[in-house]
């Protein structure tokens, strides 16, 4: 389609390919630079690779059909992922700015896409970092045996564990009860929890003496954190295979159910993972492709990080699943053994008789000789299928999940410790672009003198974040994120996805990209780019949004509750949101997805009312700005 | 002489093993799970480990009863299964008055580790039907270690940050003093007339490479 918007002027705000020569061989020193290609793609990956590809990409693996859901998950990202990866770091590379940057100078009236992507990337920012400080928190008490969630505590007078404890598990009630103190509904919102606040502030405090000043720092930081969560995954797996149960796990998370394919919900998830897995729209990848060399192949680097990532996926998916399996077998032969003292205890049998082999028979056959005792006897049925499909995704994965089975396993603490830096490392890489996609929007809008260093637009950044971050320390903090989580990082993102599409193809210019392409790249993008740019990948994402969209708006607003009065204690119940948080949704996703048609009404009006005061480059044509002085010289 | 006290003994025997009855009156049960504990290193039950049970039992009510002198014989078990489970009662020494279960769960209770510790038990695989062992409270130390690593972490990150923070300013003054230091040498090369105190004229080495033949 060779559709193109009118677009005047816009020679006139990007730097030519003659400027783009000339700035790549002097000195630029106003701008950051990378200080090797290893930074950069270090960077990206770290930056793509997050806590959701280890907690949220195996639950869809093992929920959608395991082995099968590779299928959907593959075709996405090569139709959809990759296209985009490859847009946003050329058009980064070319224009040379951030978000606000480029948007603003393919079109004023695009500006609301760059601002979208900063306040997107800053509610993001703020309610990942708190799952950092959860993370820090568990981090902080693995250094101590026997860890402090494989105890419960004694109640008032000693006479037993506490109740909401012995009720639930060690792992739950460490969680809900000790880390976030949680109450029983949103709207109960408790106090400030002080151990939480601490957690929060060493949290910004370590992000920001990271990103202080900006790739300078960050990416010095990225050598460790991007790559040691690949080396704790290898040990973890070396450690899982050589457990009992690891296979049974793995074997449960590739198990291929090719029914599956059929469900649509199953290639929403997997199209939704690929874009959110990516990191597209948030804008930190156009800043960090704007800080690369003029020539450098971006073609190459977005298949290469995308490869990357994909396989990332496949590969924490396989060692969760490996611990996983190993939790379900221990668990399973805990429960079948409780079972077995029962009988032998009842019957007087002698302790060896009775095996997890051959439970079943003696079961049945003392069922049919002495039903009434086996009825007064309380077996429990222990299914090792349930038990692996127990609530493996997000934070009940890390915490719960994974933490029970770290306790199960020898030389805890050190495990304990492993997990929590791998998750850290995996998250802080992640927080980075998001600082990134904060910092640099705003020093381009010019909201605050340019003067200012960036120490101190990075310092405002985290301590504003820090301050409204608070709200997740209450009592009430775990609900508030998970409303954080489902209604901030979602639409907005893939409404500002297409805009970025249609945007660079349809307003910038196809014709214009390629020949940017084969001036930086040295030759033209291919058949497959041309066809995913401009038909596949925006029907892709509009498809996603519209069923995303649907599927939120027609499904009960619930949120899942800890309450101990609750008759299905413990596991979490369902309950309807009160009528005020209607009001915080539609902040949460509505301002950043309308701020794109707002600013350019904005920019509209600006224009008729004020004089016609069009947006340059290059403000002042004289042969004087041409000639460069030579500062060394003196008279 | 000798089948009197043989007649006795006998008597007292059926006697007390009409008092060892399950399930009723001071009885208590006991259950073993000695594989379950032990593994590879478990021992046979027989009769030697029956007469350890019973002389820790005796031990245990001396012990707590404060001198009155229990015996071996006091013990008295009954329905003993494969299971390594079995009844007992306690009588009071020299006597067939049964010990009420209030006080034998009190003995019990009071040197529980020292009869697991003879059978190489715990509280779980050594269990005493209706006496449920106190629960040991978990230790929790004075500082919580969770505090010591924050305070670590944020010791360095505070390092961290002031160092950041102050190297540019430091790398400023240092350049500022290279600066004045190069003000100073553009004095000296500066022109040297006689006022400045130069008697000798200044040798301009530009032309001191020149070769008596220019090169082609």
């Amino acid at each position: 389609m060779k559709l193109k918007l009118p677009n005047p002027g816009l020679d006139d705000r990007i730097p030519s390919h003659e400027d783009l020569e000339r700035m790549e061989t002097e000195e630029a020193g106003d701008r950051p630079k990378w200080d090797n290609k290893a930074q950069y793609l270090l960077t990206c990956v770290g930056f793509c690779v997050g806590l959701g590809n280890v907690w949220r990409f195996p639950y869809l693996c093992q929920s959608h059909g395991g082995g099968a859901f590779m299928i959907p998950f593959l075709i996405l990202l090569v139709l959809e992922g990759i296209p985009l990866l490859h847009l946003e770091f050329a058009i980064g590379q070319r224009l040379r700015k951030g978000s606000v940057g480029v948007w603003r100078a393919i079109n004023p009236y695009l500006t609301g896409v760059g601002i979208a992507s900063l306040l997107v990337s800053f509610l993001v920012g703020m309610y990942y970092n708190t799952i950092m400080a959860w993370i820090m928190w568990y981090l902080f008490n693995s250094f101590q045996d026997p860890l402090p969630w494989s105890q419960c505590p004694l109640n008032a007078n000693s006479t037993g564990l506490v109740a909401e404890c012995a009720r639930s598990t060690t792992v739950d009630y460490f969680w809900y009860r000790e880390t976030l103190n949680t109450s029983a509904a949103i709207d109960d919102s408790g106090g400030l929890q002080w151990w939480m606040v601490l957690a929060l502030f060493a949290a910004w405090t370590l992000l920001y003496v990271c990103c202080i000043r900006g790739i300078e720092t960050s990416g010095k930081a990225v050598y460790i954190t991007s790559t040691l969560p690949y080396f704790v995954l290898t040990i973890f797996l070396i450690r899982g295979l050589t457990l009992k149960g690891s296979t049974e796990g793995i074997k449960y998370l590739f198990t291929p159910d090719v029914d599956e394919l059929m469900n649509p919900q199953t290639w929403l998830d997997a199209g939704a993972q690929v874009f959110y897995s990516f990191s597209l729209a948030f804008g930190g990848l156009i800043s960090f492709s704007s800080y690369n060399s003029v020539h450098n192949n971006c073609e190459q680097d977005a298949v290469l990080i995308s490869i990357i990532n994909g396989c990332t996926s496949v590969y924490s998916a396989t060692v969760i699943y490996s611990i996983i399996g190993f939790r379900a077998t221990q668990k399973f032969d805990e429960c079948q053994g409780d079972n077995i003292l029962h009988l032998i205890n009842a019957f007087d049998y002698p302790e060896t008789s009775i095996t997890i082999d051959n439970y079943d028979q003696v079961l049945t056959s003392l069922n049919q000789t002495n039903p009434d005792i086996i009825q007064g006897l309380p077996l429990k049925t222990c299914d090792i299928q349930n038990l692996l499909s127990q609530g493996v995704e997000g934070t009940g994965l890390a915490f719960i999940v994974f933490t029970e089975a770290i306790i199960k396993m020898p030389v805890s603490p050190l495990w304990a410790v492993l997990f929590f830096i791998m998750l850290f490392c995996l998250g802080l890489s992640t927080m980075f672009g998001n600082i990134e996609g904060v910092v640099v929007p705003l020093q381009d809008l010019r909201v605050l003198p340019q003067t200012w260093p960036k120490e101190v637009f990075t310092g405002l950044t985290c301590l504003i974040s820090f301050a409204l971050g608070l709200i997740f320390t209450l009592r009430s903090g775990n609900y508030w994120l998970a409303l954080f989580d489902n209604f901030a990082g979602s639409i907005p993102l893939l409404i500002i996805g297409f805009c970025e599409m249609f945007a660079v193809i349809y307003i910038y210019g196809i014709d214009r990209f390629n020949k940017d392409i084969e001036f930086m790249v040295g030759h033209k993008p291919n058949i497959f780019w041309q066809a995913t740019w401009r038909v596949i990948s925006p029907l892709l994402m509009i498809f996603i949004l519209i069923f995303y969209f649907v599927t939120q708006v027609t499904k009960d607003l619930t949120y899942l509750v800890w309450d101990e009065e609750a008759a299905s204690f413990p596991i979490l119940e369902a309950r309807p949101y009160p009528s005020w948080i209607y009001a915080i949704i539609f902040i949460l996703a509505g301002i950043p997805s309308l701020a794109i048609p707002i600013f350019a009404l904005f920019k509209f009006f600006q224009r008729k009312c004020c004089k016609d005061k069009s947006y340059k480059d290059h403000p002042v044509d004289t042969i004087s700005a041409k000639i460069e002085m030579n500062g060394k010289a003196k008279f | 002489m000798l089948e009197k006290i043989l007649l006795l003994l006998s008597l007292s025997l059926s006697v007390a093993e009409g008092l060892c009855k399950p399930g009723v009156g001071e009885a208590y049960k006991v259950r073993f799970s000695i594989k379950t504990a032990l593994g590879d290193q478990a021992y046979p039950w027989n009769k030697n480990e029956m007469f350890l049970f019973r002389a820790a039992l005796a031990f245990a009510m001396r012990d707590f009863t404060n001198g009155e002198e229990f015996g071996v014989s006091d013990i008295h078990p009954c329905n003993e299964t494969q299971r390594v489970s079995f009844w007992f009662v306690v009588t009071r020494p020299n006597t067939m008055d049964l010990v009420d279960k209030g006080t034998v769960e009190m003995a019990i209770k009071k040197s529980r580790n020292r009869i697991n510790g003879a059978f190489l038990l715990t509280d779980k695989t050594l269990e005493f039907d209706g006496i449920y062992p106190t629960l040991a409270a978990p230790v929790s130390p004075d500082t919580p270690p969770w505090l010591i690593v924050f305070g670590v972490v944020m010791g360095a990150v505070s390092v961290g940050i002031i160092a950041l923070l102050v190297y540019p300013l430091v790398q400023r003054k240092l350049k500022k003093n290279m600066d004045a230091d190069d003000e100073d040498s553009d004095e000296e090369t500066g022109v040297k007339t006689a006022e400045n105190g130069a008697n000798d004229g200044i040798y301009n080495s530009t032309f001191s490479d020149d070769e008596r033949f220019t090169q082609m």
